[in-house]
């Protein structure tokens, strides 16, 4: 039905007909290209731009130099921002406690992963939590922790515990929030083990079981080696879900009480919009810190991604 | 399997985790309960104090129709659909382009634009945020929803065109090869070849982009103002300041607010599990 392919037509055809398969994949980029650049590619470095300005989002900028970030860090005469110095505490004490999801969520796997019956349904419960928006996450976690009216403190007044104003009070806020927001990500980190451990080896677990393994110890020399892959996704989606931390802040407590559950995301927004006029410079330089703690974590997980594609050339 | 099938356990075994899995589910969904219990509480439970107990009246639809009618929800639930749909296509469309171009040819520099996708999907947003502000506003896009729609899709096919593009890489490639021997126009054999294989994963990611664009409230709050641009997850605040204190109705705008990728889920949980944990499985 087609002609030859070797035909002397080659020469006739248009220059686009010849070099069809070298152009095609870029005529199919651009438009991906061009948006990914306008709002993402250059956002990055007007924003590193934008942070050696003085700038109020309307008026000229004036160029003040590494001022801001002289500020922030304490350089010279003046003492480190205060409010910089707890978010980025509190940006530490997102990341480490909310790898926790982790080992949770594996947790909760590994109780699920029976064939009984309904198990479907309620694997699809307990993924429930994910599907929620981190707006309602938080509000139902503030009702809550609520003192008066919540049922935290019901439950721990039935029991004679006492009660707690978790969110009310510097030293147990970031707390109550990071246990929120654990409330997902757990869910997220569960469904990836769920799918890993539907694909372990059968045979491999039968062999190991016939040599004596089991429990624990067939978990971590058989197991986990199998649900690597399943450990890095969780990996990488609970450290930027970590640093990302913003919706459950602004609703739960919006940075309080007295400024002790900031993070460095909502140190930055505050800055940048805040009610006394608009900091977008200093808020492009906290942006920039966080982004530069970020890269740390994206070289990684970039090198192991492309070591992956190397190997599977 | 693993752990030990729990067949393989003595009958009392199987009883109790049988008995174990409602229970341990009830824990895990407490919170969420307790707002359900609240939203159809009357409002005269919260002023007798009478939180927990048994609710003096059922007021499922007072409570509910309070949030259908006498509010700006209906409002901030169509801001969301208008923003959330269009972004899904936008983002299919640009994203099944780039994934395609990635995934089939061979060139220089494949891998570095695969990787600046992948890269730019894990910034923080806050260094986007004041140049995307300011951008939107120069565009006079300000408070409109195309101006969040526009950021979305380009910040959204970061990581669709991951997804794509492994995708179509585990395509049979001699299906395209013979497509090129036939003299099949290479843009044919997207439309006609790969296109209609995509279709899980075209799913999948529908139902993905809408939960996550649905969900999204930072942006929400960025680049829009009041009723007229705001998606439901922004309008929900401005709810609860309407009814501050009244438990009863903000609890029954939350459940409204969230129940969309909720069916969503439940409809598509096939698609959207698969499209999760992408990589998760080698």
């Amino acid at each position: 039905m087609s002609a030859p392919a070797d035909t002397p037509v080659t020469s006739n055809r248009g220059w686009y007909r010849r070099n069809e398969i070298a152009i095609t994949p870029w005529l199919f980029l651009i438009p991906g290209i061009v948006f990914f650049s306008i709002y993402v590619v250059m956002p990055i470095f007007q924003s590193f731009w934008i942070s050696f300005h003085e700038w109020d989002g309307l008026g000229d900028k004036t160029y003040v130099g590494t001022a801001h970030y002289e500020r922030l860090l304490g350089i010279g005469d003046q003492k480190m921002d205060r409010k910089f110095e707890v978010s980025f505490w509190n940006n530490i004490k997102w990341l480490v406690l909310y790898l926790l999801a982790i080992p949770m969520g594996l947790f909760i796997a590994l109780f699920l992963n029976q064939t009984v019956r309904g198990i479907r349904l309620y694997k699809s419960l307990f993924f429930f939590p994910f599907v929620i928006s981190q707006v309602v996450v938080g509000l139902v976690f503030s009702w809550f922790y609520l003192p008066r009216e919540g049922l935290l403190n019901a439950i721990l007044g039935f029991f004679n515990m006492g009660s707690l104003n978790i969110l009310g009070d510097p030293t147990m806020a970031t707390y109550g929030i990071i246990a929120a927001g654990l409330w997902p990500q757990t869910a997220y980190c569960m469904i990836l083990y769920l799918t890993g451990l539907n694909a372990v080896d059968p045979e491999q677990v039968e062999a190991a079981r016939l040599d004596g393994a089991k429990g624990h110890k067939m978990l971590w020399y058989v197991i986990l080696p199998q649900l690597k892959p399943a450990t890095f996704i969780a990996f990488v989606v609970t450290i930027i879900g970590a640093l990302r931390s913003f919706d459950l802040i602004s609703i739960m407590t919006n940075g309080g009480p007295f400024g002790s559950t900031r993070v460095l995301s909502f140190y930055m927004f505050e800055e940048s919009l805040s009610e006394f006029g608009f900091r977008m410079g200093y808020g492009s330089a906290i942006a920039t810190v966080l982004f530069f703690i970020m890269l740390g974590f994206i070289v990684y997980f970039l090198y192991s991604m492309w070591r992956e594609e190397k190997e599977a050339r | 399997m693993f752990p030990t099938p729990i067949e393989r356990k003595s009958r009392s075994y199987q009883m109790a985790y049988q008995g174990l899995l409602p229970m341990v589910l009830i824990m895990w969904l407490l919170p969420l309960i307790a707002v359900a219990v609240f939203s159809i509480r009357p409002d005269a439970d919260f002023t007798n104090g009478n939180y927990w107990g048994i609710p003096s009246s059922f007021n499922f639809f007072e409570n509910y129709g309070k949030v259908f009618f006498e509010s700006d929800m209906p409002r901030y639930l169509l801001n969301s659909v208008l923003i959330t749909v269009p972004t899904v296509l936008g983002t299919i469309a640009l994203s099944a382009m780039t994934g395609f171009a990635l995934g089939i040819y061979k060139f220089k520099g494949n891998l570095l634009i695969f990787f600046m996708f992948i890269a730019g999907n894990f910034v923080p947003f806050q260094i986007l945020m004041v140049p995307v502000r300011d951008l939107t506003v120069n565009m006079n896009l300000y408070d409109t929803k195309t101006g969040l729609i526009l950021f979305h899709i380009a910040f959204q096919t970061g990581f669709c065109t991951l997804f794509m593009r492994n995708f179509i890489r585990a395509l049979p490639f001699p299906l395209i090869e013979a497509a090129r021997v036939e003299g099949v126009r290479e843009w044919q054999i997207f439309l006609y070849v790969v296109l209609p294989l995509m279709k899980p994963a075209l799913a999948a990611l529908a139902v993905l982009i809408f939960t996550f664009i649905w969900n999204d409230y930072f942006w929400a709050v960025v680049l829009t103002q009041g009723p007229d641009a705001q998606p439901v997850t922004a309008g929900i605040t401005a709810f609860n300041s309407q009814y501050r204190a009244a438990y009863h109705l903000m609890s029954a705008g939350s459940i409204v607010a969230a129940l969309p990728p909720v069916l969503m889920f439940f409809l598509m949980q096939k698609h959207f599990i698969a499209g999760l944990t992408l990589g998760a499985v080698k």
